[in-house]
């Protein structure tokens, strides 16, 4: 699309960001957004692995119907662990402030985000905020769930302040990279680059931010009063005090349920790039899916009452509640269908980022499908915290923006880190994490109808077969990402060198070198069409191209 | 980015950061900037609202009785405090537009003057309602309250521990903006008397101006609907 004044082929070859000041200190004060975006990969994939142990263990005292590797508390115990460290230290920042901070000014052809000094404090935010959780763990653990509901969450005796207070932080660290992203799609873009150039990427990260600066500040309020209540009881949420533990609910979710759209917006901008970029053919329905984006965002506001169904809350609510769960839908499937058009009669590659892309397309189909089961009110009382429940979220949260963020990791690995990784290996690792994925979930749609409860250590013995499918699942799962991590760490030191731009994509980001110097471009990049033109290798017959 | 690697037409201001375009370009980034997080801000905020809404519609009578035991002299004081200091600022950042730095200074001292008196009389209020056993959630003093509530004519009903967690929640947060706003000011007081604002040059006066604005804005609703409710 786009050509540099100075392509980076004719340029000598400039040292990286990577080169430069070296050394933890150089790295810890950073302003650049590559550098930071790198770091908080890190931090992101630590925790994911601190998460996944948390999980195996759950699923490993699950192999049998009674209690035997560890106690009732220890299991809930390590499901909150599990969950509230995925939701808020791995999801919730894995796509936007990794991927995001290294790839938005790429994408935009620009120096580096608005604010660069607020994208620094941000990620030291993300720290402070992972210490607190980290403090937690070792304080004994939270025995709650992730949603830390009333009036448990205030009487119970297992370290809930630290969490929770870890979790506004963590807020914070989103509402400074959401500004941030917000300000620099609107004022830093590249000449030509306008709204309807922008990759669809930036699109979805912009919704993703809009969604994070109108929905976090609920969350930081919301936590603040809990934290109030634990502490000095002051009746807003504890009914023994006068308050009212339904109050909390509302609140949580009003935060809670676009939080779910902040996880998987970017999942969505990340499966427009990959589909487009390796099926060589221009994106279907650009506009579709851009605006989609932002109608998920705004629809999102208004369906926190579906997780509240069995709460007591009024049925005419119950009833305008369910109605708006199913217009999410829409948007959604414009999505999943503008991207199956783009992949019909394109030239589709079968490497590793489109397997990816195929396997969200076939994981995150069945997690939004299943949703719309639990958005019918009546269908609901029978599900509600049932595991059809857990595997309908693991659809859409694993298989929807987990299995988009590897395919992404890989998609952009030779620009990020200037290594290509192994095809046939990477393959492999699809094949283990796509088999052990659905293993692992799939049946667990079939035990939750059938009445298996969500998180029970112990559980009647006519559903031990499937559990011990889903455990052996997940160990399949575990080591398939295992191996993930470790060809791809390996390539690092020994992958070839990665071309400027192996995958012939037309977005700005692959304008120049791999890795990119640290000013980004030699150069004022100019977009002179939008991004999905593919001209020398499109074959469609120009059906949507341009 | 640092500023460091100056290629390019020297930049028009010391000020102006590398990686912006033009001057334009990062006044207008840093306006939206401010704008988007006073947004959220305001939704922060507005949780609080609702909470104190529902309290209310729980607890109507409670409420108004509870909301007696506050000072509306005290509160009054405050609003016009607060009002003024929002003119001073405005007048600081008209200052900076026209290079008036010794009028930039004296506005600004004259807003963390008033944002002082504010907590000083905050501190008077929290302190006075603590003397009577008025404190939040249930460290409220039920008898020592209700005592002193009847000395001045009033009635306690239903559950006041309520209605002060709603009031020292909410003036809390409010205190913790304006400690917050202080602080601010005083780093642009500072960097005013180092004369870095200039017509050309004046942006984090107008963002701090704007910050200061939303906290008086919000003190503005707080005080009708926990003073003078009725």
């Amino acid at each position: 699309m786009a050509t540099a004044h100075t392509p980076a082929t004719e340029h000598a070859r400039e040292p990286s960001f990577y080169e430069g000041k070296t050394g933890f200190k150089n790295w810890f004060i950073t302003l650049d957004h590559k550098r930071l975006g790198m770091m908080y990969l890190v931090g992101t994939m630590v925790f994911f692995l601190v998460g996944g142990i948390a999980a195996l263990t759950l699923r490993t005292e699950l192999l049998t119907p009674e209690q035997d590797l560890v106690s009732a508390t220890t299991f809930n115990k390590l499901f909150t662990v599990h969950g509230a460290v995925m939701v808020f230290l791995v999801i919730i920042p894995a796509v936007p402030a990794a991927l995001g901070n290294f790839l938005l000014p790429l994408m935009l052809g620009v120096k580096d985000v608005a604010f660069p000094r607020l994208n620094l404090l941000s990620f030291w935010v993300y720290c402070f905020g992972a210490c607190f959780f980290l403090f937690t763990l070792f304080a004994g653990g939270l025995d709650t769930g992730w949603t830390f509901y009333t009036p448990y969450s205030t009487t119970t005796g297992t370290a809930m302040l630290s969490a929770t207070a870890g979790a506004f932080i963590l807020g914070f660290s989103s509402i400074l990279t959401g500004v941030n992203f917000i300000v620099t799609v609107h004022k830093m873009r590249a000449p030509g680059l306008t709204w309807n150039r922008l990759p669809l990427f930036v699109w979805a990260i912009y919704s993703t931010a809009v969604i994070q600066i109108l929905a976090t500040p609920v969350l930081a309020i919301t936590l603040l009063l809990l934290i109030v209540e634990r502490t000095l009881n002051i009746g807003i949420f504890d009914p023994a005090m006068g308050g009212d533990p339904v109050l909390y609910q509302h609140f949580f979710w009003f935060y809670s349920h676009p939080a779910v759209y902040i996880m998987i917006l970017p999942g969505f901008g990340i499966i427009s790039e990959l589909i487009a970029v390796h099926s060589r053919k221009h994106i279907f329905g650009y506009k579709a899916i851009a605006l989609s984006s932002i109608a998920i965002a705004i629809i999102s506001f208004l369906v926190w009452g579906h997780h509240m169904f069995v709460s007591g809350q009024s049925e005419l609510a119950g009833v305008v509640f369910s109605f708006l769960t199913f217009a999410v839908a829409v948007p959604t499937a414009i999505k999943v269908f503008s991207w199956v058009a783009t992949l019909y009669k394109g030239s589709i590659e079968f490497n590793t980022p489109m397997l990816y892309a195929l396997a969200f397309l076939f994981t995150f189909s069945i997690g939004g499908l299943t949703g719309i089961f639990l958005g019918s009110l009546s269908v609901d009382v029978h599900l509600h915290d049932t595991y059809f429940v857990v595997a309908h979220f693991h659809y859409v949260m694993m298989g929807g923006t987990i299995i988009a963020f590897i395919g992404g990791i890989h998609h952009w690995w030779g620009k990020m880190t200037g290594r290509m990784f192994n095809e046939a290996h990477a393959k492999w690792g699809v094949l283990l994490v796509f088999i052990g994925f659905n293993m692992t979930f799939f049946n667990q749609f079939v035990i939750g109808q059938q009445g298996m409860p969500r998180r029970y250590a112990t559980y009647v013995p006519q559903f031990q077969q499937q559990h011990v499918l889903s455990t052996i699942g997940s160990y399949i799962l575990g080591v398939g990402l295992l191996w993930t991590a470790i060809y791809l760490l390996r390539s690092l030191r020994s992958g070839p060198q990665a071309p400027d731009n192996p995958y012939g994509g037309a977005s700005l980001e692959w304008q120049t070198q791999s890795p990119p110097i640290e000013h980004n471009f030699h150069g004022q990049p100019v977009a002179d069409t939008d991004p999905y033109n593919f001209p020398q290798i499109d074959r469609s017959g120009g059906m949507d191209a341009h | 980015m640092s500023s460091t690697h100056a290629h390019g037409p020297k930049p028009p201001h010391a000020f102006f950061q590398h990686h912006y375009d033009t001057v334009e370009q990062q006044a207008g980034a840093a306006k939206l900037g401010m704008w988007v997080f006073l947004a959220t801000e305001i939704l922060m905020f507005s949780g609080l609202f609702l909470a104190y809404f529902i309290v209310r519609a729980f607890y109507p009578e409670m409420v108004l009785g509870s909301h007696e035991l506050l000072s509306k002299t005290m509160g009054g004081i405050n609003t016009v405090v607060l009002l003024t200091s929002s003119f001073t600022m405005a007048m600081a950042v008209r200052s900076a537009q026209v290079g008036d730095t010794p009028g930039i200074v004296r506005n600004l001292y004259m807003t963390i003057g008033c944002a002082l008196i504010f907590m000083v009389v905050k501190y008077f209020e929290y302190t006075g309602k603590f003397s009577h056993g008025i404190f939040p959630g249930k460290y409220f003093d039920y008898e020592r309250a209700a005592a002193y509530a009847a000395e001045h004519g009033h009635e306690l009903v239903g559950m006041p521990h309520i209605f002060f967690g709603v009031y020292f929640t909410m003036t809390g947060l409010h205190g913790v903006h304006v400690l917050a706003g202080i602080i601010v000011l005083t780093w642009i007081l500072r960097r005013a008397q180092k004369g870095h604002f200039g017509p050309q040059y004046f942006t984090p006066v107008e963002n701090v101006g704007l910050y200061w604005h939303i906290v008086d804005l919000v003190w503005i609703f707080l005080f009708p609907l926990l003073y003078l409710v009725k």
